[in-house]
């Protein structure tokens, strides 16, 4: 049996790695559940943005939050791009997903060309800063990851919520056909959704590039825990994405802690299947 | 020449002449690369059986790989089996494995496209961590360079390159078989609407059990060969995104509903990537491929292969169909029998739909059941036709209990139905929609007289001229009568009509309610739902009313139409007087 310490630290890991998660799988979730397209490319462009911050910072000396100001608008417009090529060709859910898995494809080969497969890793002064609390560390930055996919799960979820447009988004995304009746234009606003879920991908790239080491195969690492995050947080549910986000993340970190790091993947994906035979209505 | 000999001769002397290649020697280099091209074929085209034809994508088609090549790696090296011996070994565990998940997943309640996707993608994470975690392989990874390798031929690529060949030839011969077959109509079936499928007739959970199962074990061989083909074989390499997500794309991009359709995209693909190798020009060739993928996903959203013959076809119009003279109805295939419904109830949540519904309808009967709206008569279809399970009470046919029954039991025991709003198989044309009904009916025709017996219902209800139009090429009346003609396939001893004339106009009327007549007069009992009281008026020999679930009225139609509750029901209290 581990010390209760040693489980504190893995609970406070944990959310914090699930923070993360939770981040990533926002973006994801949101085209998901609201435009019906299972996006692949996601994860292919948080990591291009963080090797963009990485490249900004190491090379150029910006600092990474003056990196986010431009790399953020940038993605917005090429989450824009992108949807106009799947409006014009009109992707469906499962197309979408082989047509996003060529632009990761084709995105992992980018990075590949200028970076090298080669481990990168962003020295920053502030990147092993922590803090203490009683017996337990928390890493500076990754506590503000995941404030900020706190703060973005919020916001978002007020923005669907609250407004005319996050109100019209839900209503097409229920039935395209009725929502378009009562005077919904569904296209503008699918260009917007896309265009900010795109933008989420380059906040949590900046992160990324700040949090860990950067390889371009990592796409395919998160792939797997993402969707898991994704689905049992409920397609469009921003705050369900992040709660699943958590859930996964301490549930990972404990198993590491209490068995070996090596079961972990079978704590989500267990929690996963059981999920999706338990409630298959929740997606 | 038959089609189905000339796709024999066809594999059979594509096989002579590889394997003639081999014994004279080619270079070992062509040989890995014909090897790995006969690998995807095998891998892509046993996706397809069950994700190209049904229509429920497996991202799990790795895990299945990698139990066949983890099975090869334990059992050659721990047990000291022989290497060929493993082969069958490794295919009836990946099968055995398939149908575990599929006997869990397929349960569930309403499974979508997407979820099975992900719920076989997790399998391939569970199954990566249980490996790497266990004896199986624990960490390091399993080296095979030691178990003995059968000498076919002088080089052991050559071998390996003729098993490769095998599997990949007997594959496509499989998936022609499949398609060409019952269970193939059937997967088709399930892929445009599966519960239609099922009430068809089509016994939806064995057939996907049974393509499940035959897509992981070819998949589970096609593991074993590799593991001696990679000879150290690890969990990382084995159970990479690379498996499953490759099967898909050669698939889709090959066309996953042909049987050809992966094979030739498993060729393009695995050919394109072996043409880049090394360095910066793996990493353009990858980025060149992905690129093609998106085109063609794009550009020709049902494959290559379907779009070429589709060329081919407009290209070289066939002779038009000779117009063979109608066929003769098929003779009563089962005695009449008599329907009955002994205190129905169904509740949806807290709303009562049933509540005690009793009828009975006799052989060459015409019973109207009617009601407002929301009443339950739909409601009262759906349990008679097993889509719905009844909470209490009985439903019998001739004696025989339906009520425990699977919908595609009941249907094979000789109930047939409408829907209001007409569901074809959207890939189905007309001849094909009906065909299947008889294939899967109370009849059980084998295929080719299916065939024929969907011409004689189509002449029989008007569209014998329609017969090969898919359906959304035909407009809401030819719709509704296709599905006339789908429920009469298979000769129904009962019949039940879902408001087939909403929606029609006045001749289109007086053409369906001679079809019905027609219909009673060949002794079939029908169930007869509708709005439109004239009709039922005119055709019913006894009427039921409904009203919130509850038989408020029985008997002729008159009567029961000028029954107090019934006109109170229809009109309000003060119209009652």
């Amino acid at each position: 049996m581990p010390s209760l310490t040693l489980l504190a630290q893995a609970v406070v890991s944990g959310v914090l790695a699930g923070g993360i998660y939770g981040l990533l799988g926002l973006g994801l979730s949101l085209s998901w559940g609201l435009l019906r397209l299972v996006n692949l490319a996601h994860f292919a462009l948080a990591l291009l943005g963080a090797y963009l911050t990485y490249q900004l910072g190491s090379a150029f000396h910006v600092a990474p939050w003056l990196s986010a100001l431009a790399i953020v608008p940038a993605f917005f417009v090429l989450g824009v791009g992108f949807h106009a090529v799947f409006t014009y060709f009109r992707v469906t859910e499962l197309t979408s997903l082989l047509v996003t898995f060529g632009v990761a494809v084709i995105l992992e080969s980018v990075i590949q060309w200028f970076w090298t497969a080669d481990y990168r890793r962003y020295e920053t002064a502030y990147a092993t800063a922590s803090m203490r609390v009683g017996p337990v560390f928390v890493p500076t930055l990754e506590m503000l990851a995941c404030l900020t996919a706190a703060v973005l799960a919020l916001a978002t979820w007020a923005w669907l919520r609250f407004t005319y447009v996050g109100k019209a988004l839900r209503a097409s995304a229920e039935d395209p056909a009725m929502a378009a009746a009562f005077g919904v234009n569904h296209r503008a606003q699918a260009f917007l959704l896309s265009g900010v879920s795109a933008a989420y991908a380059g906040i949590a790239g900046a992160f990324i590039a700040l949090i860990s080491t950067l390889a371009p195969s990592q796409i395919w690492a998160w792939l797997g825990v993402v969707f898991a995050v994704v689905i049992i947080g409920g397609l469009g549910n921003p705050i369900g994405a992040l709660l699943a986000g958590l859930l996964i993340g301490v549930s990972e970190s404990v198993t590491m802690a209490v068995v070996t790091p090596a079961w972990a993947p079978l704590v989500s994906f267990s929690v996963l299947i059981l999920i999706l035979i338990a409630r298959p209505g929740r997606v | 020449m038959a089609p189905g000999r000339r796709v024999a001769v066809g594999l059979l002397a594509a096989g002579l002449g590889f394997g003639a290649l081999a014994t004279v020697g080619i270079p070992a280099f062509y040989e890995s690369f014909l090897y790995m091209i006969f690998s995807w074929i095998a891998l892509a085209t046993s996706w397809s059986i069950l994700s190209g034809y049904a229509g429920y994508f497996s991202f799990g088609h790795g895990a299945f790989f990698g139990a066949g090549m983890y099975t090869t790696a334990t059992l050659t090296t721990a047990l000291g089996l022989p290497f060929l011996a493993t082969l069958p070994i490794a295919g009836l565990l990946a099968a055995a494995l398939g149908l575990g998940i599929g006997a869990v997943v397929f349960r569930v309640k309403r499974l979508r496209g997407e979820l099975f996707g992900l719920l076989t993608l997790a399998v391939g994470f569970v199954l990566a961590t249980i490996v790497l975690n266990t004896r199986i392989d624990g960490g390091p990874g399993v080296y095979l360079s030691a178990v003995p390798l059968p000498r076919v031929l002088a080089s052991p690529t050559g071998t390996l390159y003729l098993l490769g060949l095998a599997l990949a030839l007997a594959t496509v011969g499989t998936a022609y078989a499949v398609a060409h077959s019952r269970l193939g109509l059937g997967l088709y079936a399930i892929h445009d609407d599966e519960d239609v499928a099922e009430l068809k007739g089509v016994p939806t959970l064995s057939y996907k059990l049974i393509a499940f199962a035959l897509s992981a074990g070819i998949a589970g061989v096609a593991g074993g060969i590799h593991a001696m083909y990679v000879s150290y074989v690890t969990v990382g390499e084995t159970f990479s995104i690379t498996v499953p997500l490759y099967v898909v794309l050669m698939s889709v991009l090959g066309g996953a509903r042909h049987w050809l359709g992966p094979a030739v995209g498993a060729t393009m693909i695995a050919a394109s990537l072996y043409a880049f190798t090394g360095g910066q020009q793996a990493l353009l060739g990858r980025a060149l491929v992905a690129f093609i993928l998106i085109l063609i996903v794009l550009l020709l959203p049902e494959g290559v292969v379907p779009a070429v013959l589709a060329r081919w076809r407009a290209w070289r119009p066939r002779s038009m169909e000779v117009s063979e003279p109608p066929a003769a109805l098929p003779a009563r295939a089962a005695p009449a029998a008599v329907l009955t419904c002994e205190h129905v109830w169904r509740a949806f949540g807290g709303i009562q739909a049933l509540r005690g519904v009793s009828l009975a309808v006799a052989p060459g009967e015409i019973l109207g059941l009617v009601g407002p709206n929301g009443s339950g008569k739909t409601t009262l279809i759906n349990v008679i036709s097993g889509y719905y399970t009844a909470d209490r009470g009985r439903v019998t046919l001739g004696g025989e209990a339906l009520t425990e029954r699977t919908a595609h039991e009941i249907a094979r025991l000789g109930v047939g139905r409408t829907y209001q709003i007409p569901r074809p198989f959207a890939h189905f044309t007309a001849l094909d929609n009906v065909a299947l009904a008889a294939t899967f009916g109370p009849g059980r025709c084998p295929p080719r007289q299916a065939r024929d017996e969907a011409r004689a219902w189509l002449d029989f209800t008007g569209l014998g001229r329609r017969a090969t139009a898919l359906p959304h090429e035909l407009n809401l009346h030819e719709r509704k009568f296709l599905e006339l003609a789908r429920a009469l396939a298979g000769a129904p001893r009962v019949i039940l009509l879902d408001e087939v004339l909403s929606g029609l106009n006045p001749a289109e009327i007086a053409s369906a309610v001679r079809l019905i007549q027609q219909i009673r007069a060949r002794g079939v009992a029908v169930l007869f739902v509708e709005h439109l009281m004239r009709a039922v008026l005119e055709l019913s020999d006894r009427v039921v009313v409904l009203n919130e679930g509850e038989v408020i009225a029985a008997g002729s139609p008159h009567e029961a139409m000028r029954s107090e509750r019934v006109i109170e029901v229809y009109l309000g209290t003060t119209h009652v007087a």
